[in-house]
């Protein structure tokens, strides 16, 4: 690891002008940039550690929409009596990542940001059609995550909030490797006025909508299967842990789960 | 250059603390090399086995993936802090159930217990399985420390 500066400003206002140095990073949780930084693939000279701004933290419900600071833990997201009341399969989706000593530490804000294509809560916040506040805007989820590891981010922005509107009801299935613990695949359904979004992660380079089977639940919202023509293992990543067309297999079960899941 | 540092002042096992050291020492080394606290143990170093854990106000981590700096103004409580006179029912439970063999991901598994326990000591087997997912130990097969863990939330709970 290469040696830093460290940073812990108070206000957002003192993180967002250390961070107009292009040498600079935040650090939330830490839970991947440090195992980055101990293999050399980023060598910042500086970090500026988030979690001394205190406008970062807590969960909030305000006309209908959850808002879920970025320094939030998973553990919080998890245990929260209005996520489980309001985005029932959000607290669950939370509860999955990694283990307990990981979400004791790992935030919300630090995972979409860093768009891994196996984390869990790009899917919740792209089948929930939610809101990516930063500093300067507001981003939807659908022009949020743009490819692997890849976010509509300009350098030196920071997520502050991610805003969840409650949808009817919602649900998650996940497969994780069982090694990482990370997802081999994993599909949140949200049920919404407008129609139902399915959502799936750790299959691809990037987490996706899988439009067909949308299709099939705007006809059939109790579904309870999706053939193979649905879903099928073209583009979808193939490595050492499981080959494309596994991992279709796996998204088009683990969306009729969450279908299932959803009363 | 020379390597950037941090003045850091924390609690550790009720103790107060300041040094110096470099930004980028993590809480582990800060524990064992600076305070000589060698109960935590270093398994992995990549976040996966759970040997670093220690807590950090009151909750689990892993301390290998945790700068120093980051734990200013915290409290740390260590394997060595859990209990003055080592007598945690989690310290003689494990001893009760055979809940360790070489003993290395122990203290790591009784750090993570410990917070599971505060938390709620009536918790079942799913829940401790559940709670130590983070914690991998090469020698036992799990189930005494299963069973040590649920012994000690009896006593805990009254
Ligand atoms: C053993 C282990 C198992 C895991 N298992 C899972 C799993 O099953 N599912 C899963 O989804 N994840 C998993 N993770 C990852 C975990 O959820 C991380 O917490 C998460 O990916 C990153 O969050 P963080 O707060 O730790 O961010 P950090 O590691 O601090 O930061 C990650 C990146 O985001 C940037 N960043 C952080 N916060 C912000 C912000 N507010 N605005 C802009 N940029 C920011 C940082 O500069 C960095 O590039 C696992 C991690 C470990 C170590
Ligand atoms: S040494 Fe920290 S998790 Fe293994
Ligand atoms: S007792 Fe040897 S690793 Fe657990």
């Amino acid at each position: 690891m290469t040696p830093f500066v460290y940073h812990r400003p108070t206000q957002l206002a003192d993180a967002l002008a250390l961070l107009r140095d292009e040498q600079a990073r935040p650090i939330a949780g830490g839970m991947t940039l440090i195992p980055t930084l101990k293999q050399g693939l980023a060598q910042p000279a500086a970090l500026v550690d988030l979690a001394g701004i205190d406008v970062l933290y807590g969960i909030r419900l305000a006309d209908g929409v959850i808002e879920i600071g970025a320094m939030t833990r998973h553990y919080d997201v998890a245990t929260s009596p209005l996520v489980i009341a309001h985005l029932p399969g959000l607290a669950d989706l939370a509860g999955q990542i990694g283990d307990l000593q990981v979400r004791n530490r790992g935030t919300i804000g630090g995972s979409v940001a860093n768009n891994d294509p196996a984390a869990d809560y790009p899917a919740a916040v792209l089948a929930l059609c939610a809101e990516v506040v930063t500093d300067r805007r507001s981003i939807s989820a659908d022009a949020f995550f743009t490819g692997m590891f890849e976010t509509a981010l300009e350098p030196g922005e920071i997520v502050t909030a991610v805003r969840f509107p409650a949808p009817r009801r919602c649900a998650y299935a996940k497969f994780a490797n069982p090694v990482s613990g990370y997802a081999l695949a994993g599909v949140f359904v949200g049920v919404h006025a407008e129609g139902t979004r399915v959502a799936v992660t750790g299959a691809g380079p990037c987490v996706f909508r899988a439009s067909a089977i949308e299709a099939v639940l705007a006809r059939d919202p109790a579904a309870a299967s999706f053939d193979a023509a649905l879903l099928g293992p073209d583009g979808l990543a193939s490595d050492l842990h499981a080959s494309a067309a596994y991992r279709a297999q796996l998204a088009r079960v683990l969306a009729a789960r969450a279908v299932a899941r959803l009363t | 250059m020379s390597e950037p540092t941090s003045r850091i002042t924390l609690e550790v096992n009720g103790r107060d603390v300041t040094a110096d050291v470099p930004s980028r020492t993590l809480l582990v080394e800060f524990l064992r090399d600076n305070l000589g606290l060698t109960g935590t143990h270093v398994g992995c170093d990549t976040s996966q086995c759970g040997a670093c854990t220690v807590h950090l106000d009151g909750i689990a981590i892993k301390s290998c993936t945790i700068f120093a700096v980051q734990a200013q103004d915290a409290t740390v409580t260590t394997i060595e802090g859990l209990d003055p006179a080592a007598d945690h029912p989690l310290q003689r439970s494990f001893q009760r159930c055979h809940a360790l063999q070489c003993g290395f991901c122990t203290p790591g598994m009784i750090m993570a217990a410990a917070s599971l326990l505060a938390t709620d000591p009536t918790v079942g087997a799913a829940e401790v399985r559940g709670a130590l997912e983070g914690n991998l130990c090469r020698c036992t097969g799990y189930q005494p420390i299963i069973a040590a863990v649920l012994e000690a939330g009896k006593e805990l709970a009254g």
